[in-house]
Order: C-alpha cells, then sequence, then structure tokens
C-alpha cells in the first residue's frame, strides 16, 4: 500500500507536469487545429530560462520561474507570428511542417548556442530541499510546490478563460471563428493571446521540471512533449480541463507502471492507453461526440 | 495518346537513370561515399511514395511510416545475419514487408475509423509502441541493435525496387481501387454515398504503404550494416512525412523530385555540421512559407513535360 501511495504521489508531480504541457497543446488545437509541435521545445527553452537565471544570475527560485514564464510567452507570440499567421489560409499539413520546422530550429539552434551537453539545475536550498514523511511516504518539498503551483496557474487559467472578456474571445475563436469574427472579435489578437498563454505554462513547466529532474538538455522535451500531446487527446483535444485530466491519468499511470517494475514498457503502454482510447472514445473522456457533417 | 507517351518517357528516364548510375559505378566515379548517397536516396523514395500514397493521395493522415519501415529492416537483418546469400535477402525483404503489411492491416482496422489528427496520433501511438516491442525482443538485441548485417545490397537490387515501388505505386493509384482511395481523399462522405466501400479501401492502401515501407526498411537493413530501434522513431516518421509535404501531396514525381532535393541539400550542409540542422530547419519554415503546397503541388513532371496534354488530361488529373 504504502508503495502506491508513494507511486501516487510521484506520479501525481510528473502528471502536473505533463498537465501544463498538455494545456498548452490543447488550447493551441482549440482555436487553430494545429498540433504545435514546437510547444514541447518552449517547454525546453523554459527549463534553460531558468537555469540560466538560478545559476548565472543568481536568481531565486520564484524570480527565475517568472521570468521563464515571461521569455517562453514571448517566444510562442513570436514563433506564431513570424511562422504560423502567414499560413493561416494554408492547407492544414503546411502549417505542421512548419511546426516541425520551428521545433527543429529551436532544439538545434539551443544545442548551437549552448552545447548539446546536459546541464544540472543547481541543488535547492533552505525550505525547497526539505522532505518530510507523511504516514510512511517519503514527500519532498519540491513536488509539493509543483502541485501548488501547477494548482495555481490551472485557477489562473480558469479565471483568465471563464472570467475576462480575452478569454471570452478565445472560446468564441474556438467554438466559430467566422462568427467570432463576425461579432467583431480581433481574430489575430485572440490567436497570439492563447499561444501567449500557452507557452508560459510551457516555460513553468520546464522549469519545474529542471528543478524536480535535475538535468536538462536540448531535446528534452521530445518525448515528453509527445506525451503531454497524447494527455490532451486522452482527454479531449481542446477541452482544458480535459487536458489536466488527461496529464494526471498519463503521469499517474506512467508512474506506476515503471514502479511495478515495467519501466521498460512504459511508453508503450502510455501510447496503448492512448490508442485503446482513441477507437472507444475518439473524443476523449471529457470530449462530446460530434456527429458527422457533410 | 497522351498516355502512352507519358509511359514511354517514364520507361526512358528509368532506362537512362539505370544505365547512366551503373556505368558511373563502372567507371568509378561514384565512390561509397557518393553510392551511400544514392542508397539513402532511394529508400527515401521508396518510403515517401508509399507515404504520399497514404496521405497525398488516400487523405490518411499517417505519422508512424517508420514503424513499419523498421519491422522490414528487422525481418530482413535477421534473415540475411543466417542466411547471407541474395535468395535470403529476397526471402527477408519479402518477409518483412508482408509481416509489415499484416500489422499495418491489424493496426488500421480499428485506427483507420478515426479522422485527420487522430489517425495520425493513433498512427505515432502505433510506431511508438513497435519501437519499444524491438526495444525489449531478445532476438532484436535491444537497445544495441543488430550490427554486422552482410552488405547484400548493390545498384542492381536498389533499382529493382525503387522502380519497381514506383511503378506498382502509380498503377496502384490508375487502377479501380486506387481511384476508389483519391475519391475517399477528396470527400469520404460522398465516396461512401456512391458506393466506395471506404474502410475497406482505407485498410488496403494503408496497408499497401506499410508493405513498401517495409521494403525501405529492409533494403536500409541490407545497405547500412547496423539497425537499432531508435532509428526508426518519431523523428524518421517526421522526415518522411516532411519529403511528402515538400514535393507535393498527390504527387509521385514530387517525392522523388524532393528525396533527391532534401537528399543533395543535406549532403551540401555536412560540410557545417553544427549549422546543418538549424539551416534544413529554416529552409523547411521557407518553403512552406513560401510554397505551402509543396514544390510540385498534385501535379506530375510528365504533367509539366506534356502541357499541351493537359486540358484533356484534367478530367483525370492523377495521371502518369
Amino acid at each position: 500500500m504504502d508503495v502506491f501511495l508513494q507511486q501516487l504521489i510521484n506520479g501525481l508531480s510528473l502528471g502536473s507536469i505533463y498537465a501544463l504541457v498538455a494545456l498548452g497543446y490543447t488550447m493551441v488545437y482549440g482555436i487553430i487545429k494545429l498540433i504545435n509541435f514546437a510547444h514541447c521545445d518552449l517547454y525546453m527553452v523554459g527549463a534553460y530560462i531558468g537555469y540560466l537565471c538560478m545559476t548565472h544570475a543568481g536568481l531565486g527560485f520564484f524570480p527565475s520561474l517568472l521570468l521563464s514564464m515571461a521569455g517562453c510567452m514571448l517566444l510562442g507570440v513570436l514563433i506564431e507570428k513570424i511562422a504560423y499567421k502567414p499560413l493561416r489560409n494554408a492547407p492544414r499539413i503546411s502549417l505542421l511542417i512548419t511546426a516541425i520546422g520551428m521545433s527543429l530550429l529551436l532544439e538545434y539552434g539551443m544545442m548551437f548556442f549552448f552545447s548539446p551537453n546536459v546541464r544540472t539545475y543547481p541543488p535547492m536550498t533552505g525550505l525547497m530541499a526539505r522532505s518530510f514523511t507523511v504516514g510512511g511516504v517519503l514527500l519532498s518539498m519540491q513536488q509539493v510546490v509543483i502541485w501548488l503551483i501547477t494548482l495555481a496557474l490551472m485557477l489562473l487559467l480558469q479565471y483568465l478563460v471563464h472570467r475576462t472578456r480575452a478569454g471570452r474571445a478565445m472560446r468564441a475563436v474556438s467554438l466559430d471563428k467566422d462568427a467570432a469574427r463576425l461579432m467583431g472579435i480581433d481574430i489575430d489578437a485572440t490567436i497570439s493571446y492563447t499561444f501567449a498563454i500557452g507557452s508560459a505554462l510551457a516555460g513553468a513547466a520546464g522549469m519545474l521540471v529542471g528543478v524536480y529532474y535535475n538535468t536538462i538538455n536540448p531535446l528534452m522535451g521530445v518525448l515528453p512533449g509527445l506525451k503531454a500531446f497524447v494527455a490532451a487527446v486522452v482527454g479531449g483535444i481542446g477541452i482544458i480541463p480535459g487536458a489536466m485530466a488527461g496529464g494526471y491519468l498519463i503521469g499517474i499511470v506512467e508512474v506506476l507502471v515503471s514502479g511495478y517494475g515495467f519501466s521498460m514498457y512504459r511508453d508503450a503502454i502510455v501510447f496503448a492507453l492512448l490508442i485503446l482510447i482513441l477507437i472507444v472514445r475518439p473524443a476523449g473522456l471529457l470530449g462530446k461526440h460530434e456527429g458527422e457533417k457533410v | 495518346m497522351g498516355k502512352h507517351k507519358k509511359r514511354i518517357l517514364q520507361l526512358a528516364f528509368f532506362a537512362a537513370t539505370y544505365l547512366a548510375v551503373a556505368a558511373l559505378i563502372r567507371a568509378g566515379t561514384i565512390n561509397d561515399f557518393s553510392f551511400a548517397v544514392i542508397v539513402t536516396i532511394c529508400i527515401n523514395i521508396i518510403l515517401s511514395s508509399s507515404l504520399n500514397m497514404v496521405t497525398g493521395f488516400a487523405g490518411q493522415f499517417s505519422l508512424g511510416h517508420a514503424g513499419f519501415m523498421s519491422i522490414g529492416a528487422y525481418v530482413c537483418a535477421l534473415t540475411i545475419l543466417r542466411r547471407p546469400t541474395p535468395l535470403g535477402f529476397l526471402l527477408g525483404m519479402l518477409g518483412g514487408a508482408l509481416l509489415a503489411a499484416l500489422v499495418g492491416l491489424l493496426v488500421g482496422l480499428p485506427t483507420l475509423r478515426l479522422r485527420g489528427d487522430y489517425l495520425a496520433i493513433a498512427t505515432l501511438g502505433m510506431a511508438e509502441i513497435i519501437r519499444v516491442v524491438f526495444l525489449n525482443l531478445e532476438i532484436t538485441n535491444g537497445a544495441a541493435g543488430l550490427s554486422f548485417i552482410p552488405q547484400l545490397v548493390d545498384w542492381n537490387w536498389l533499382f529493382a525496387a525503387t522502380a519497381g515501388t514506383l511503378l506498382l505505386i502509380a498503377n496502384f493509384l490508375n487502377s479501380s481501387p486506387g481511384r476508389a482511395c483519391i475519391a475517399i481523399q477528396e470527400d469520404e462522405v460522398a465516396a461512401e454515398a456512391v458506393g466506395v466501400n471506404t474502410l475497406r479501401y482505407k485498410v488496403t492502401v494503408f496497408s499497401l504503404g506499410a508493405f513498401f515501407a517495409g521494403i525501405g526498411g529492409a533494403l536500409y537493413a541490407a545497405y547500412f550494416y547496423f539497425i537499432k530501434p531508435d532509428l526508426f522513431g518519431f523523428s524518421r516518421s517526421v522526415d518522411i512525412l516532411v519529403i511528402v509535404v515538400v514535393g507535393g501531396m498527390g504527387s509521385l514525381s514530387g517525392s522523388v523530385v524532393a528525396s533527391v532535393l532534401l537528399m543533395v541539400v543535406s549532403t551540401a550542409l555536412q560540410a557545417y555540421p553544427a549549422l546543418r540542422m538549424i539551416l534544413y530547419s529554416l529552409l523547411l519554415v521557407a518553403v512552406m512559407l513560401f510554397r505551402p503546397q509543396g514544390l510540385m503541388g498534385s501535379k506530375e513532371v510528365a504533367d509539366l513535360v506534356f502541357t499541351r496534354f493537359r486540358r484533356a488530361e484534367k478530367t483525370e488529373k492523377q495521371g502518369g
């Protein structure tokens, strides 16, 4: 039982990170129907910005987190403006290839400027380095911080999406772009806003993963990115609570599978779960099935 | 009339390519390095034209082509490690391709009910599962992979496989099932309404694509000495898709042109290893920004040569 609880705790931490990344995928997909392959590399960039802030600028954890979110936000919007906006009316697959191109550019650009070597995050100090035992389960302060930050960001996101004018515009554009335009909503601004929020969440996730796992490298985003996207699809793509649920589900399943000795098969099991859910419930766990339109 | 001329032009082109490369090899102009480049180009042609058949012509967006390639590669490698003869190679290649087609059939039956991006994600998941299976199997030697695979591929094999794949795919697309697949791409609901059994043709074209991907994988294993699961990951599937889209979805000659061009660019950039992938990705974005429909659009080279016949050809768009 203790083992199970312990794995659940670890799964919640990994799941938080997947959920944060999945939110960006799902929001961008919801609004422009693009699998934004560059999103996982924004997560990597976020980890690097956090690393630079903490080692070279000597900033603390929270200022670094805010800076990496801000940096990713800028980069995300910039990529959207330069690479995706001109293709708004092009075939969707061209947009996808552009996203792949941007992803490669970020990965290899990072390798070129910062070397492909693995970097180590500075060890946490003070309160962040603490860990305590609750009911026979080891809980580190880092995990608690990851949960709390993820929770806070999700609440903030719910507020932004449901209680602000820009959030309402986002929902309207993802529902029906043309009708939204007729209602006087600035589509381009809304899309940029969506990219900004999604990228900031990815930046936060990158920074948190750096703190949690200590090592970062330019290709660190590829596999977690795929799994976060899987999480978004499992939860129902385009649905914000779906991405959160999917993220936690994938994180917990992955950790449980490795915890019980099948770590070699954990990626396969995650993807098998994906295929199963796609076959049984193609619209995802929280998605509504839409009838075919002619 | 135009049709016959096109066919003759095509065969003449194939024959000329074969003779030219064979002569250059005999003359010693093509050394081992440039032959390796030619092998890569031919394998890319096989992979991209088969993916184009599935994605460009039949409209089924697949991100798992590398998974099928790895099945062909492993089956062929395991066969020729035991029987390092041309017959062993032929059997391994066909066996690998058939197994890939079978897996394609099994995976396609449930997943091809999905559409668009969902299908892409399901195929991506399938390829990852295949990779993890090869990573864990005893016989495939796990992450270390198989090495010292006998190098049985020469220009004759390579040419036969590449030209054969292209001709078979072109003929398939001109056949009744091929046209049914194109109809599915144009409008699935309309195709179903006129009596096309959409699932059946989608599964057919998907496993046929898997078959050719298996052939490509077998050639890879029998030329490059060494295979491991990581060679056939997500990025390989993406590489193949990039060739298809850059060449033009729904243009077989576009896939050939893009296979050659991208390989030439990639080889030319080898002088600057650090900048290579950066320039490559910038080129990719630039091509998409300025020519979103790909280099050839959905036209074939032969269409451009025989512009006079284009009007007559328009009704059957996918000729050649």
